[in-house]
């Protein structure tokens, strides 16, 4: 990443949500949404520039699940653990999907950054437990097999053709 | 204004703001972790907890004082819920006490000790997190740390340096530099104020009393310590004497005894960097170039500097510090004798400071590859080796500072305390009018511990404008009214601590405004009756100026590639 364009792409979204200490965790949410995390760089540069430590700003980001400081994979699989999910079986739809992109105990993006997989709370949609969240799009009912399904689609580049 | 009713006796309370400030005022010793009147009210240690009449419990410090409040600080309640929450936050605690730094200084054993508590229910943390001992002046042991958020306040909110913040979440939760870095990797300027309010041992000063005790056994090495003025009016406190009291000759006495071969005052480098500083100012102010002059004999400004404001670079003096230019000096006076005798000069200096230490490991401060300063130890560590040694402080008899390098001005003494610089600089300036006690109405304005202090003198037709500044959330305040124009100084003192160096993070805890303000006092008082009055008049460093640094200026000056 071009330190300049970094720069210029932070400027873009302060200047969006204004540049108030109030706003900061719109920025960071706009932040991610063009990187799909938060990079070390913009932080610093942000703090800087809206003149909040750079620690503070690293409490804020740790503080909440949804952000993420580590880079995350072009598609991120959700795979719901609420309590209607989990007592339908939802462990062994990670262990199947941690075995097919090869993730050991701990990482949660595939080394070449395509797939993210995580385990989220409920996502309100128990009645179709148990679900898995795709880029945003819910899959109901799932299984190990119908998700390998999903991931090999999304390896070959066909995912989402059919939809 | 009010009235209320505190263990059944009426109080009246007139501005305080909170209940456990007139608790305290009448007399009992609410304990506390984090609660400090000069930082934001935090509630988070819980140990100030009350009971008011309806059986309700909470914390004094984050409650006002109401007309006709009933509050008990000792009930049955209170008690099982204190010794409850201090129990629990010793089970997050790592308890090897004896081989702690700060043992029988700590505010959470002499808590533990205070309310009884004698058998702690919960089992120990197995995991052990890193300790970060990567910076010059500080340890972090997070495995001591209590989460009072004192550190993360007072670097935020006092020193607006933000090195430190509260990260991850419940019991995950940590006090850390940004993205998990260690601090000499953030913008952590040394200053230590964090371990003056760390209640645990989870930031200490780093321990360099070793290196000292090595050299001290040297016998191929010449120990030369120099005593900065600051730690003559604190070390006593370590020794059940009053803050502010005097102690510079038992101090000098106690060197003596550890070994050290001469001892030294740092207000005579004081007295050079007067003069050498106040030259550089004369001649910007009459080129215009690089003004406001800031001062650089504070390393924790220096590095705030470097890291906030790269672009004032050119405006901080390139003058060396008071104890860099006395290791330069004292380092050259000794060279030919050390190589005839095969000798080595050890420059060791007692200092208020922790900042001192990272100042004097600072790449640029040496000579054709000599240290300025080789080993830095804090008014704590030197207390401590004098108790290791069992010397009996308080009735050592007074002995005298060697000469040469122990002749100081009053000038270089006050140096130290917020406003010194300048008032020394100023004295300096108007040397044609004498200083005279009488009318001192311009130093005035710059004694004392408002935030910002300026003035202005007439010198040559011009009015110079200057400007006095403590704590570095101030200085940055008053970095920004500068830049968006509001202001205009020629010259600007900065100190990183509240009220300066008598604040210093090396200095005895607790550190508060009652303690500030009497090693003020002590300095003054020194200043009052010294024999020298302004920085020109002494001698030795007019000779030194004449005949050893003629040609070496370079050995007092900064060099920045």
């Amino acid at each position: 990443m071009q330190a300049s364009e970094m720069m210029a792409r932070v400027d873009a979204i302060v200047e969006e949500h204004g540049n108030q200490q109030s706003s900061i965790i719109s920025i960071l949410q706009g932040i991610q949404k063009e990187y799909r995390y938060l990079p070390e760089e913009a932080l610093n540069y942000l703090a800087e520039k809206m003149d909040i430590s750079a620690s503070k700003i690293y409490g804020i980001a740790t503080f909440y699940e949804n952000f993420s400081l580590e880079p995350k994979g072009k598609h991120i699989i959700k795979i719901c653990d609420g309590t209607a999910c989990h007592i339908r079986k939802s462990q062994p739809i990670l262990d199947a999907l941690r075995k097919e992109l090869n993730l050991p105990e701990g990482r949660i993006t595939t080394d070449d950054l395509l797939i993210t997989v995580e385990m989220v709370s409920c996502l309100g949609a128990c009645s179709l437990a148990p679900v898995v969240n795709v880029d945003g799009v819910v899959y109901a009912k799932m299984t190990p097999n119908k998700t390998q399904e999903l991931v090999r689609k999304i390896k070959e580049g066909t995912f989402g053709e059919d939809d | 204004m009010g009235t209320m009713t505190i263990d059944n006796k009426k109080v009246e309370f007139t501005d305080e703001k909170n209940v456990l400030e007139v608790i305290r005022k009448m007399g009992i010793d609410l304990p506390t972790f984090c609660y400090y009147s000069e930082l934001s009210i935090y509630g988070a240690c819980r140990m100030c907890i009350v009971e008011d009449d309806r059986g309700k419990i909470f914390a004094s410090c984050s409650q006002l004082p109401k007309d006709g409040m009933k509050i008990y600080t000792q009930t049955p309640k209170v008690r099982k819920y204190r010794k409850n929450i201090l129990e629990l936050l010793l089970s997050n605690h790592d308890r090897d006490c004896t081989s702690c730094n700060i043992t029988g200084r700590c505010d959470l054993q002499r808590l533990a000790r205070r309310f009884g508590i004698e058998n702690i229910r919960f089992g120990e943390l197995d995991e052990k997190l890193p300790i970060d001992d990567s910076s010059h002046g500080l340890v972090r042991n997070p495995n001591k740390c209590i989460y009072c958020g004192d550190c993360v306040r007072v670097c935020e909110e006092v020193q607006g340096v933000g090195a430190l913040s509260f990260t991850h979440r419940g019991s995950d939760l940590k006090i850390s530099p940004a993205f998990n870095k260690t601090i000499s990797e953030v913008n952590c300027v040394d200053c230590g104020q964090c371990r003056i309010v760390c209640p645990t041992g989870a930031i200490t000063v780093k321990d360099d009393r070793e290196a000292f005790w090595e050299a001290i056994w040297d016998p191929n090495k010449r120990v030369v310590a120099q005593i900065a003025p600051a730690v003559r009016v604190a070390l006593g406190e370590r020794f059940g004497m009053k803050a502010g009291e005097v102690t510079m000759g038992k101090i000098v006495a106690a060197l003596r005894m550890l070994g050290v071969d001469e001892v030294y005052d740092t207000a005579f480098a004081a007295d050079m960097t007067v003069i050498e500083e106040s030259q550089e100012f004369i001649e910007r102010l009459s080129s215009g170039e690089n003004l406001p002059l800031f001062t650089s004999c504070c390393p924790g400004w220096v590095k705030f500097a470097e890291y906030k404001y790269p672009e004032l670079k050119d405006n901080i003096s390139s003058c060396k510090s008071p104890q860099q230019m006395f290791g330069a000096v004292v380092k050259e006076y000794y060279k030919e004798k050390d190589s005839e005798g095969g000798k080595e000069t050890i420059m060791v200096s007692i200092m208020p400071c922790t900042a001192k230490k990272a100042e004097a490991a600072r790449e640029e401060m040496e000579v054709d590859g000599v240290r300025d300063v080789d080993i830095v130890i804090t008014t704590n560590e030197l207390a401590r080796m004098i108790k290791e040694l069992g010397i009996v402080f308080e009735e050592l008899e007074d002995e005298a500072l060697d000469m040469p390098f122990g002749l100081a001005s009053g000038t270089g003494i006050i140096f130290v305390a917020t406003g010194g610089v300048t008032e020394a600089v100023v004295t300096r300036l108007l040397k044609d009018k004498p200083r005279n006690d009488e009318k001192p109405v311009l130093f005035k304005d710059v004694r004392g511990l408002d935030n910002i202090k300026e003035a202005s003198f007439q010198v040559d037709d011009r009015e110079v404008r200057i400007a006095i500044v403590h704590g570095l959330k101030n200085a940055d305040n008053l970095i920004k009214m500068i830049k968006s124009g509001q202001k205009h100084y020629d010259f600007i003192e900065v100190m990183a601590c509240p009220g300066g160096c008598v604040s210093g993070g090396g200095q005895p805890s607790p550190t508060n405004v009652e303690h500030r303000r009497e090693r003020a006092k002590g300095l003054y008082k020194i200043d009052k009756t010294s024999f020298i009055k302004s920085s020109e008049r002494n001698p030795v460093v007019s000779n030194l100026f004449e005949d050893m640094l003629k040609d070496k200026k370079h050995l007092i000056h900064v060099h920045k590639n």
